[in-house]
C-alpha cells in the first residue's frame, strides 16, 4: 500500500495549465509595463489631472459661500474624483477598444490564456496607475492648497470604501464602454465627450450646489458625482456640510448607487463585450 | 460498448489527421463563403490553402482556430470541435493571425516571456529567439524591428507553447524578396521539427516553396488539390521547348523533352541557340483554374 503511494509520487505528472491567478499576475505585469513605456499616455492619464488641479487651484481663489473652505480643497477631492475615473474609465475603455482594433485581443484569445486573467490583469493595471494618481493629487493638493489629510480611521476606511466600489464600477463600465466606438480612432473623442460634461456637472471642477437642479439631477445617476461628493466627505471638515446637497455627506445612498453601478457595469460588460473574432 | 480495437482505430484516426473537415459551410446573410469544404491535414504535412482574395481562405482557417461559427459541417481539429475551444486545446495550437498586434514599446524577449506563461510547457524564450533569428535583437523594442522581424517574432509567440499544430494566415503579405526567402527558412525548419502546419497564402510560389499538398481554394470550394508540383495535372502536361533557329524563334509544346532537345541539338550540330525548357508554372495552372471556375 505504502509502496504504491510512493510510486505514484515517483510519476512526474506533466505540468498543468497555469492557473487563472498565475496569468492574471503576469497580465497585470505585462499591461503595468506597457502602460508605463508609452510615454504620451502616461502623460495623458497621470498628468492632466494634475495640471488641471495646479491650473485651477491657481486661478480661482476664495472660499466657497456660505463656508469657511478654500475653493482649491473641494477642487482636491473632486480632481481625486475625475483622476481615479479617469485610470479607470476613460483609459481602459481606450485601451481595451485599442486592444481590439490592433488585433491583440484576437492573439490573445487564440492562446490558452484564461478570458478571466485577461480582466485581472486590466484590474491590477487600473489599481497601479490609481495609486500613483491618488498619491500625486494627495501629495499635491497637500503641499500647495492646504489640504488636510485625515489622521483618524474613520476617515480613511470612508476613503477605502468610497475608493474600491468607485473604481470597480469605473472599471467595469470602462471596459463595456470599449465596445461603444466603432473604431480606435474615434476612442478617445466618443470615450472623453461624456466624461468631460460629467466632470463640469458632479462638482469636480465647479461648486456642486451651485449647479442648476436639473444638471445636479442628470449627475446624480452617474457614479462620478457620488465619487467627487465622498471624497469631499473624506478631506473636508463637516463644517462644509452646508454647501452639500441635503446638508449631509448621503453615505448610504452614495454605497447604493456606486454598488448599482458595479452590478450594472458586470452586466454590461457581459452582454458587450467582444474578443474581436467574430467579425 | 465498443470492442477495443475498434476504439483504438479510432483513436489512431484522430491522431493521424490532425484536421479533418468534411461538407464545411460557412454563410454571410445571402452570401456563401465556404460551400462543402472537404479535405484532411495528417500529422507532420505541411499544407498550403491557396486561393485569390475572397476564396474563402481567411474564413476557413478562422472556423479551424475557433475564432468564428459554422453554418454546416463537420469540424475536427486536434481531435476536438473548434466550435468548443478549451484551454488544453489551445495550447496544443500555434495562431500566427494576419493583423499585427505587437506591444510596439516592449521587446522581443519580453514579449516571448510574457505569452509563456501562458503555456504548461512553453520552449525556452532563448531558444525561440534562436530559432526565429531574432537573438541578436532579443532587447530591443518591437517598433524597432524591421517588418520581416516583427513577422518572425509573431510565428515565435505562435509556436512559444510547443504547439502540435500552427496555423499561417497569409504570413508573407508586404514582405520583400529576401525577407520572405528567410521566413520560408524558419518555416521550413518548423516543418523539420514535425511542426503540422496549415497556411493560406495568394502567393504561388510560397505554397510551391513550403507545402507538401496545396489546396486551390476558389469560391469557397476546393477546385484543385494535391502536391504542387503536380498539382491540376501540372506533371502530365508537357513541356514546352523554345529556341531560336535561321528563321527566327521556335516554340514547341512536346511530351518527350530530352529525345527533342538531343534531335535539335544533332540538327544544330551542339548548342542549340537561346535555348530554353520549361513546365507549365504553378501559376499557370492556378489562374488556368481560376479563370475556369469564375
Amino acid at each position: 500500500m505504502s509502496s504504491a503511494t510512493i510510486d505514484d509520487r515517483a510519476v512526474v505528472k506533466p505540468p498543468g495549465l497555469p492557473s487563472v491567478l498565475s496569468v492574471g499576475w503576469q497580465r497585470a505585469k505585462f499591461d503595468v509595463r506597457n502602460f508605463f513605456r508609452q510615454k504620451d499616455a502616461v502623460g495623458f492619464t497621470l498628468a492632466f489631472p494634475v495640471m488641471i488641479l495646479v491650473l485651477f487651484g491657481s486661478i480661482f481663489k476664495g472660499k466657497v459661500e456660505g463656508t469657511n473652505i478654500e475653493y482649491s480643497q473641494v477642487l482636491v477631492a473632486g480632481i481625486l474624483a475625475s483622476g481615479v475615473a479617469s485610470v479607470s474609465f476613460v483609459s481602459l475603455s481606450i485601451g481595451i477598444c485599442n486592444e481590439r482594433a490592433n488585433g491583440t485581443l484576437k492573439r490573445l484569445a487564440g492562446t490558452p490564456m484564461p478570458k478571466l486573467s485577461y480582466f485581472l490583469g486590466k484590474i491590477g493595471l487600473v489599481l497601479t496607475t490609481a495609486f500613483c494618481e491618488v498619491v500625486l493629487i494627495l501629495g499635491i493638493g497637500a503641499l500647495l492648497f492646504h489640504l488636510h489629510l485625515p489622521t483618524d480611521a474613520g476617515h480613511w476606511l470612508t476613503f477605502a470604501w468610497v475608493f474600491v466600489l468607485g473604481i470597480t464600477a469605473c472599471t467595469l463600465l470602462g471596459i463595456a464602454m470599449s465596445a461603444v466606438p466603432k473604431n480606435e480612432k474615434s476612442a478617445a473623442a466618443v470615450v472623453n465627450l461624456p466624461f468631460v460634461a460629467l466632470q463640469f456637472i458632479s462638482g469636480v471642477y465647479v461648486q456642486y450646489n451651485s449647479l442648476p437642479a436639473g444638471l445636479r439631477a442628470v449627475a446624480s445617476i452617474f457614479p462620478l458625482k457620488w465619487l467627487a461628493q465622498g471624497f469631499r466627505s473624506v478631506f473636508l471638515p463637516d463644517s462644509f456640510l452646508v454647501a452639500e446637497p441635503g446638508g449631509s455627506w448621503q453615505h448610504p445612498v452614495m454605497a447604493l448607487v456606486l454598488a448599482g453601478w458595479c452590478v450594472a457595469g458586470l452586466l454590461l460588460c457581459r452582454m458587450s463585450f467582444r474578443w474581436g473574432t467574430e467579425k | 460498448m465498443l470492442p477495443s480495437r475498434a476504439v483504438g482505430g479510432i483513436v489512431e484516426g484522430i491522431m493521424n489527421n490532425v484536421i479533418e473537415v468534411s461538407g464545411l459551410q460557412k454563410r454571410y446573410g445571402e452570401r456563401t463563403i465556404v460551400d462543402q469544404l472537404e479535405f484532411h491535414v495528417t500529422a507532420g504535412e505541411v499544407v498550403s490553402l491557396l486561393g485569390p482574395n475572397g476564396a474563402g481562405k481567411s474564413t476557413t482557417i478562422e472556423i479551424l482556430e475557433g475564432f468564428r461559427g459554422r453554418d454546416g459541417g463537420e469540424v475536427q481539429v486536434l481531435g476536438v470541435d473548434p466550435a468548443h475551444p478549451t484551454r488544453l486545446w489551445r495550447s496544443r495550437l500555434g495562431i500566427v493571425l494576419q493583423d499585427r498586434s505587437l506591444n510596439e514599446e516592449l521587446t522581443a524577449d519580453e514579449m516571448l516571456r510574457h505569452f509563456s506563461t501562458f503555456y504548461p510547457q512553453p520552449r525556452g524564450v532563448t531558444d525561440v529567439l534562436e530559432l526565429v533569428g531574432l537573438s541578436e535583437h532579443r532587447d530591443q523594442r518591437v517598433a524597432k524591428l524591421s517588418g520581416g522581424q516583427q513577422r518572425r517574432l509573431e510565428v515565435g509567440l505562435g509556436v512559444i507553447g510547443r504547439p502540435d499544430l500552427l496555423f499561417l494566415d497569409e504570413p508573407t503579405t508586404g514582405f520583400d524578396p529576401e525577407a520572405r526567402r528567410q521566413f520560408w527558412d524558419l518555416i521550413r525548419m518548423l516543418a523539420h521539427e514535425g511542426t503540422t502546419i496549415l497556411l493560406t497564402t495568394h502567393y504561388l510560389d510560397e505554397a510551391e516553396a513550403l507545402a507538401d499538398r496545396a489546396l486551390i481554394l476558389v469560391d469557397g470550394r476546393i477546385v484543385a488539390e494535391g502536391p504542387p508540383a503536380t498539382i491540376g495535372g501540372r506533371g502530365h502536361l508537357g513541356a514546352t521547348v523554345k529556341w531560336v533557329g535561321a528563321d527566327g524563334a521556335h516554340e514547341q509544346l512536346t511530351e518527350t523533352p530530352t529525345a527533342f532537345v538531343a534531335g535539335l541539338a544533332a540538327e544544330f550540330g551542339g548548342e542549340v541557340p537561346e535555348l530554353v525548357v520549361s513546365r507549365p508554372s504553378l501559376e499557370d495552372v492556378y489562374l488556368k483554374m481560376i479563370g475556369i471556375h469564375q
